[in-house]
């Protein structure tokens, strides 16, 4: 057994894991958009009966495939990684936070897997209403593998539902609803899912409009266009305010998330919300805390708005969460960062100190031990913290990702407002520089989706379960050089997929659509 | 229902999910023998196809079947997961490069080119089922790990699961039993892998050879497995009092279980006679093709069988070698009652999902492939 955990393990283990993250990502939010637009448009074929909706169906499908299977793959490391890299973690909320994950396979990934076989090769084997039930079920089942497994990541944003077993030295479920229907994660749920509509409408949009500027598939591109700018602006709407719910749910449960999302050091009553801004550095590369921002543009009160609904209220900054003293919004006196980490020591001790009394059978200590831990368990996790400043996320990352997010989100939801417009105008084909706007916003879409998962996940460092486990808490003992050998065996072979996927999506789209028969 | 039921409740259903899985190796196997059996491009693409339209089960099973071991045996997804870090780990890249060799392999632009494609296909159709079989025999020979919940006070250290050394699971290796299970688990797969060639593609060249596969592969199978078996009945076993949790060497502890446990006795010798029926049908009766089924069936039943022998009647279902009192058992490794009863309720949906399995199976095999097929222009591999 090592002595102590080498720092470099923790970082390397976060690192490996929003490496997988991030590429499984690419993947996923295609998957889950892709779904409903050729679903609608295989729908179009099963009432139309005309041929030009299954070519069209077809060739979306195509690209989907292409999409999936490297996102099945990457998404396999994944749950496996919280048992190779986050043992400690698996143990001590494995009760709550495996349920989810079995139920995901169990209910979703053989709907998918089963129905995915029959959207391929079922064209001339099952009837037309088999064929169209299971293109749906597929992406339903995508959809509820989604489900379950952001109710798994909502809960370690906002843990409910558990009560810690100090016999078993872990947290147990008590209340699976308050697991599975969280707000956070209801709300995170309809924010991931029907953001990744918005990129499966940028995809089909880009692409389509690469036929219209190479003069090409053009009822293809049209027809593909108009659905997917119907589909992406009632995405984007609906992202935009679950983003705004989800910021409140921040403001509740992780308000030092928010504050770095702000670069907010120093708490204010009625707080501006920072649109664009720039981050002042200090010489030797920290943010200044005196004066964060070098230039800014603010909408007054909208912060105090976002995190509280008062325009008039109080929004803690990074300083004054670590020093505390503020008064919460129920009334209570916020402690500080010291105070919380010696509750958490209290807790790690009492713990020790109830498994200890009972050993002796000491039935009379173990219960006054185990108040003392109940007192303090809501600050369990920072016992294992080592100093406050640990406490604070990277402000930066999880500033500019915001912006980043929140910017890209709103231009989204003009740009399918104008795909739409011009669509029902009929003036795409000859806008050649919207065209290029089109394609652009392709990639523009992706960063979109990424930011917001840097966001949630680098914003909530350094909790692996918020004010529970910390990070450094939820490792495997393993030696450093094992992971980032790891690290770079998946670097190295994500990217040649990575690489090979693009191409051949690329050559898939220069192909085009399956010829008309009559007309071919 | 108390937790005790409840906890052999899910060692059953993670056991019927281990026997499921083996079973699905049969795409594995199959792909292991993509250029053996297949000797020109359309045999190749044939066989790709073949086991192409049923690999998400097999990766989805193993998807589940972790999900379900985390759900109820967290202890064991910890320590074995975290522990075994490099044993899993190649398991999960040989199965990283299968689940995108099927959608690139022929596709234009797939930077790799066909041959790479299946050569990834080939090396997880090899490297999958051995490290996998490794691993199970572990559920007998034990590994190298401890564990101490005392060390969640430690703030400097607290994990509590810490392997011994610093090979992180490829220790297995060391064993030669486990060597044993996993050439047995490989050379099963390419038994299972051939008779489902064999169930599935309309194709004469294909039959023959895959026929004779059988034939090659079975034998070596069972010779190992039988190997494995009988050592399995002769050597000591890790008990359980029931009482204190003590864990204890017990001779003859896995032939005992098989006595103490008539129904397991019963699954295990029909999953044998399965996996012998159909292999022995193929072999010798010309033109039978529906060995998969039986041996398929039989794979099932066999390890589920083998499996619940390993955690059933007061046996450590994962021992450890470093110190005894760390091994796994049902009791001292599995979820709380709450989350086990919560988690009963959603099985209950598991034949639904085996229903509609099986019905969306049947609709896509009514047709079996053939090289016409692989050239009419419909979605192929």
């Amino acid at each position: 057994m090592k002595e102590s955990i080498d720092l470099a393990l923790i970082d390397w283990s976060r690192a490996q894991f929003a490496l997988t993250a991030i590429y499984h990502w690419l993947f996923v939010p295609l998957t889950l958009g892709l779904a409903v637009i050729m679903g609608v448009m295989e729908t179009l074929y099963y009432k139309s009966k005309d041929e030009f909706w299954k070519r069209t169906a077809r060739f979306w499908m195509k690209l989907f495939g292409i999409n999936f299977a490297i996102g099945v793959a990457t998404g396999l490391i994944l749950e496996f990684e919280f048992g190779t890299n986050w043992s400690n973690y698996s143990w001590f909320v494995g009760d709550i936070f495996g349920a989810p994950l079995a139920i995901e396979g169990i209910l979703a990934f053989f709907m998918e897997a089963t129905f995915i076989a029959v959207m391929f090769f079922g064209w001339n084997k099952v009837s037309r209403g088999f064929h169209l039930a299971s293109t749906w079920l597929t992406g339903l089942g995508a959809t509820i593998s989604a489900w379950w497994i952001l109710v798994a990541n909502a809960w370690m944003q906002y843990p409910v539902g558990m009560e810690f077993n100090p016999d078993t030295v872990r947290n147990e479920m008590v209340d699976f609803w308050a697991v599975a229907t969280s707000p956070v994660a209801v709300n995170k749920f309809f924010h991931t899912v029907i953001s990744s509509w918005v990129l499966g409408a940028a995809f089909v949009i880009g692409v389509s409009a690469w036929y219209l500027w190479k003069r090409r598939e053009q009822r293809f591109a049209l027809e593909s266009m108009k659905i997917a700018a119907a589909v992406g602006l009632f995405a984007a709407v609906i992202t935009a305010w679950t983003g705004d719910q989800s910021g409140y749910h921040v403001a509740q449960h992780q308000p030092m998330k928010l504050a770095a999302m702000e670069a907010l050091y120093e708490g204010q009553k009625g707080a501006s919300l920072v649109a664009i801004g720039i981050l002042n550095r200090t010489e030797n590369g920290e943010i200044d805390p005196e004066k964060p921002l070098m230039a800014e543009i603010e909408i007054p009160n909208m912060l105090s708005v976002l995190a509280y609904r008062d325009k008039d209220s109080y929004v803690p900054g990074i300083n004054n969460l670590l020093q505390g003293g503020f008064t919460l919004p129920d009334g209570s006196v916020a402690l500080s960062a010291q105070e919380k980490m010696e509750r958490g020591k209290q807790a790690i001790a009492a713990l020790g100190a109830y498994r200890e009394a009972k050993k002796n059978q000491d039935e009379t200590r173990a219960a006054a031990e185990l108040k003392i831990l109940r007192e303090n368990m809501p600050y369990f996790g920072y016992g294992y913290i080592r100093e406050p400043g640990d406490l604070v996320p990277n402000v930066a990352l999880s500033f500019y990702a915001f912006r980043v997010m929140v910017g890209l989100g709103a231009y989204l939801i003009l740009f399918f407002g104008g795909v739409l417009f011009l669509s029902w105008r009929k003036r795409l084909t000859g806008m050649r520089w919207m065209q290029w706007v089109a394609m652009l916003t392709v990639p523009l879409a992706y960063l979109a989706s990424q930011a917001g998962w840097v966001v949630a996940e680098c914003g909530r460092q350094p909790w692996a379960i918020q004010d529970l486990m910390p990070v450094n808490a939820a490792i495997s003992s393993l030696e450093t050089s094992s992971v980032q050998t790891t690290f770079f065996i998946f670097l190295f072979l994500f990217t040649v997929l990575l690489v090979a996927e693009i191409r051949i999506m690329m050559k898939a789209i220069v192909t085009g659509p399956e010829k008309d028969v009559e007309t071919a | 229902m108390d937790y005790v039921f409840y906890q052999e409740y899910w060692w059953f259903l993670v056991s019927l999910l281990g026997g499921l899985l083996v079973f699905l190796l049969f795409v594995q196997g199959g792909n292991a023998l993509i250029f053996s059996l297949g000797q020109n491009e359309t045999e190749r693409k044939m066989i790709v196809n073949s086991t192409g339209r049923k690999w998400e089960f097999t990766f989805t099973t193993l998807v589940t079947f972790g999900g379900a071991f985390f759900a109820s045996f967290p202890l064991f997804y910890s320590t074995s997961f975290g522990g075994a870090y490099w044993l899993w780990m190649v398991i999960l890249f040989s199965f990283v490069l299968q689940a995108v060799s099927y959608e690139y392999q022929s596709k234009k632009g797939n930077l790799l080119g066909k041959n790479t494609y299946r050569a990834f296909l080939v090396l997880n159709g090899i490297v999958g089922p051995f490290f996998l079989g490794c691993a199970v025999a572990t559920f007998f020979t034990g590994a190298d790990f401890t564990v101490s919940k005392e060390q969640l006070l430690t703030e400097a250290m607290p994990v509590i699961s810490a392997w011994g050394n610093n090979w992180h699971g490829l220790d297995a290796l060391a064993n030669s039993w486990n060597m044993v299970l996993g050439w047995a688990v490989v050379f099963l797969s390419r038994t299972l892998g051939a008779l489902y060639l064999i169930n599935n593609i309309q194709d004469e060249g294909i039959y023959q050879k895959a026929r004779r596969a059988v034939f090659a592969n079975a034998v070596p199978f069972l010779f190992l497995f039988l190997a494995f078996v009988i050592r399995l009945f002769l050597t000591e076993g890790f008990a359980v009092d029931p009482d204190s949790g003590r864990v204890f060497m017990e001779p003859f502890k896995y032939w005992h279980n098989l006595l103490a446990l008539p129904v397991v006795a019963v699954i295990f010798l029909l999953g044998v006679a399965g996996v012998l029926g159909g292999i022995v049908a193929t072999v010798f009766r010309a033109g039978y093709k529906k060995g998969i089924w039986w041996t398929g069936a039989g794979t099932v039943l066999a390890v589920l069988g083998l499996l619940l022998l390993a955690g059933y009647n007061h046996t450590a279902y994962y021992p450890s070698t470093a110190d005894l009192q760390s091994s796994l058992t049902l009791a001292n490794s599995c979820s709380s009652e709450f989350t086990l009863k919560t988690m009963s309720v959603v099985s209950l949906l598991i034949p639904f999902v085996l229903a509609y399995i099986f019905y969306a199976w049947r609709c896509i095999d009514r047709k079996k492939i053939d090289a016409k097929e692989m050239n009419d222009g419909e979605h192929t591999y």
